[in-house]
């Protein structure tokens, strides 16, 4: 009995040595140097691929922001700004419930299945806002039209793509609003469409930020 | 190029990945394990241990080294987390109540991964680096241990010993895990990953103000969260979140660094036992099941049934905009069939088929390939089974790779199939008769359901993919959960070794002409088939009243 007590303290004790050397290896050295090859070589990206526009950070091109107006008095939703290309929606973006020290940007998905009537309601809603917030002067936008990631959210809730067909379907509408040619809204729309990488891997798409900071350097432009 | 096609092509870019990293890979390890010289490094490790790395075990020896191990990982990743509110680099957050931090300790030590806190907002620099991610090492490391003491069982004769977990242990991490993590780890912050440890801080936003980051060291941790098939993701929102998973080439890579230990252990298998056309066997049983999953997938994904996702005019809820349908529903149908748990798109959104089929994938065991190291003990426990299945078939006493299938191995082979089911059948079964589990629930009828049998699941699977609908963060679920994960890693592991030490003491029979080839494709043919019907009989009550049933219905 004694003999066997001696035996399994002498175990976990070896045990707890090994997982301390391997911690300092794979805790401590590990991410020590690969964060000091990172910084070396991959500044920008190892420290989140930031977006400068006018000498100012305006946030990472990996990140989905919204575009949206200040909140009126007494206003709980705020309502998009419709100058700039919006992203998909963000229904899945929690609050901050854990602490409440800090309002870091927080991912997440809805997780509502496909039989959910919530994630029905917001899809039925999303659109019908899509098609009527782009539908202007001779220009109408058919429901079949708007994509499905117009309407949904995405996995993170920071997506900072859009599909090229959603971003099709706004340009009338950026155009109007900011007093610009269809025709070099469409440009930038097309500059900014990054295809399949290769050709053949993930899906063609708009970055949302840095098509609206190019936006917002045409208009200081013209 | 239409999506589909699209979809195909990168299954196919990533089976010529895996295709070529098999053959090297499988030799390295089987190499690493096989070799009697020990580095420099590793000497000093060993002396650190305090552990003879030249000792052989027995199985009771080396599952003893396996327990204790784990045991003070529990401990000591619980004790961390219970400390973090005193620890320095821990940036304010504060320490992770008792029975959070159980079942995350439990998560991490045990392979699962299951998070039931919010990376970005509960988990500080120390608990993160020097936690969590030592824990996807060395769990991965156990777990390729723990399946080579069975494959050295098959080869080795009239001996009982199995090689030294200490050294085993080692190895797995200096020669397989970390230069395969650094490696992925440069790729993926040259994609774009972030690897700073700049903490908590403000960036300028386009509309004005600012929002608030929490920087860490994200690409350090992806790498090892695919590559030892752990899936505990820095974010919330795990390899969804663009810091994670940035582009749609990094998506693949975390497919294929997700893919490539299992499947190439099936080379090492082959080595070790003298024939690697017995690998090539069990590999292509896993490797059927994982296409004919994903295909499925993909179908059911792309047609889009059910209501909201008509409505919208395809099943993107959930998933992010870069990775699309096609790549997402590859990296589903991986994640589940190996031990990860990791996601790039949130099952619960999925269709109420391919829902199900991520259900299914983790409760046939996680083998197809299965996570680093369990799922070849898990497919060569299969493979036994399937050997006895066919031996009761022709009526003679059935044998594999020279043993014979005896009492002894056939029961240890059986009790191993039966306690994941069991732990998610019953587990699942009280969550739904008691009153408050349920309030978890965030959707409702079939899918409600399907919420707590996929945490079941994926906890005694040591999965660690959630339909994240379901607040896991009660007393209840850490606790049961938690549970679930240590009793669905351990025993299954105390069959294996002494699985594999009955076999090691045998002396070898030799093959005859009444000998089943189990290196033909009628063998895997066989295998593929008695998976199927196992898993099948067992689970298809669970599975019609949840996803089938939502699935029809739409």
């Amino acid at each position: 009995m004694n003999n066997s007590v001696t035996n399994t303290a002498r175990l976990l004790w070896a045990g707890l040595r090994a997982l301390l050397v391997l911690t300092l290896v794979t805790g401590v050295i590990y991410p020590l140097v690969v964060t000091g090859i990172a910084q070396g070589l991959f500044r920008d990206q190892a420290n989140g691929s930031e977006i400068t526009s006018d000498g100012k950070v305006v946030g990472s091109s990996l990140i989905g922001q919204s575009y949206n107006l200040p909140l009126k008095k007494g206003q709980e939703t705020p309502m998009p700004d419709l100058k700039w290309f919006q992203g998909r929606p963000q229904n899945g973006l929690g609050t901050n419930s854990v602490n409440t020290r800090y309002s870091l940007i927080l991912s997440g998905a809805t997780n509502r299945s496909a039989d959910n009537e919530d994630l029905v309601d917001w899809v039925t809603a999303a659109k019908a806002a899509v098609v009527k917030d782009n539908s202007v002067n001779g220009y109408t936008v058919k429901p079949s039209e708007v994509p499905a990631d117009a309407v949904t959210s995405s996995g993170s809730g920071l997506d900072p793509d859009i599909s090229p067909q959603y971003a099709d379907i706004q340009v009338h509408r950026v155009a109007e609003k900011n007093g610009l040619p269809v025709d070099r809204v469409e440009k930038l729309v097309d500059d900014h469409t990054e295809g399949r990488t290769l050709g053949f891997m993930g899906e063609p798409r708009v970055n949302v930020l840095e098509l609206n900071t190019a936006l917002r350097e045409l208009l200081a432009k013209s | 190029m239409g999506p589909v096609l699209a979809g195909v092509l990168q299954l196919l870019a990533l089976i010529a990945a895996l295709a070529l990293a098999y053959v090297p890979l499988g030799n390295h390890m089987a190499k690493v394990y096989s070799s009697d010289k020990h580095w420099r490094v590793e000497k000093w490790i060993y002396k650190g241990i305090g552990a003879d790395p030249n000792t052989e075990m027995r199985w009771p020896a080396y599952l003893r080294g396996v327990l204790a191990f784990s045991a003070v990982g529990v401990l000591f990743l619980y004790l961390l987390q219970r400390l973090q509110g005193v620890l320095p680099g821990s940036l304010g957050f504060k320490a992770i109540d008792p029975d959070q931090a159980f079942n995350t300790a439990a998560s991490f030590v045990t392979n699962t991964n299951w998070q039931s806190y919010y990376g970005e907002q509960a988990m500080g620099h120390v608990v993160q680096t020097a936690g969590l991610a030592v824990q996807n090492f060395v769990s991965a490391a156990v777990g390729i241990a723990v399946a080579v003491a069975l494959v050295r069982g098959f080869a080795r004769s009239r001996t009982g010993e199995l090689g030294n977990f200490w050294s085993d242990l080692v190895r797995g991490v200096t020669r397989i895990l970390l230069p395969l993590s650094v490696v992925a780890a440069i790729v993926l912050v040259a994609c774009g990953a972030i690897q700073n440890f700049s903490g908590i801080h403000e960036v300028g936003q386009f509309m004005g103000g600012d929002q608030q980051w929490n920087g860490g060291a994200v690409a350090s941790q992806e790498a090892i969260k695919e590559i030892g098939t752990n899936g505990g993701g820095y974010f919330n929102a795990n390899s969804a979140h663009p810091f994670e998973n940035p582009t749609p080439f990094t998506n693949l890579f975390e497919i294929f660094l997700l893919l490539v230990i299992p499947f190439a252990l099936t080379r090492t298998f082959g080595i070790m036992v003298g024939s690697v056309k017995q690998g090539y066997a069990i590999l292509a049983t896993m490797g059927t099941i994982w296409v004919g999953f994903i295909a499925l997938m993909m179908w059911t994904e792309f047609a889009h049934h059910g209501p909201a996702f008509q409505m919208a005019g395809g099943a993107m809820e959930g998933k992010e905009t870069r990775i699309g349908v096609g790549a997402s529903s590859i990296f589903a149908v991986s994640t589940t069939l190996t031990s990860t748990g990791a996601v790039d798109s949130f099952h619960s959104s999925f269709t109420g088929l391919g829902g199900g089929i991520t259900m299914l994938g983790m409760q046939l065991g996680e083998i197809a390939p299965g996570g680093t190291g369990s799922g070849l003990y898990g497919m060569l426990i299969m493979a036994v089974i399937a050997v006895f299945i066919a031996g009761l078939m022709v009526g003679r006493t059935p044998e594999y790779l020279g043993k014979k299938i005896g009492t002894r191995e056939i029961k240890f082979a059986a009790c191993y199939i039966l306690i994941t089911p069991a732990l998610v059948l019953i587990f699942t079964a009280v969550a739904m008769a008691l009153p408050t589990p349920g309030h978890s629930m965030t959707n409702s009828g079939a899918h409600g359901f399907s919420e707590i049998l996929y945490a079941y699941t994926s906890a005694s699977n040591n999965n660690g993919s959630a339909f994240a609908g379901l607040n896991a963060d009660t007393q209840w679920f850490n606790s049961t959960l938690g549970l679930a994960m240590i009793l669905g890693r351990f025993l299954p592991m105390v069959f294996v070794l002494a699985l594999a030490g009955s076999l090691a003491e045998q002396k070898p029979v030799p093959a005859t002409a009444g000998t089943l080839r189990t290196e033909k494709p009628l063998f895997t043919g066989l295998l593929v088939g008695a998976i199927l019907i196992i898993t099948g009989l067992t689970y298809f009550p669970a599975l019609a009243l949840g996803p089938l049933a939502e699935g029809l219905a739409s």
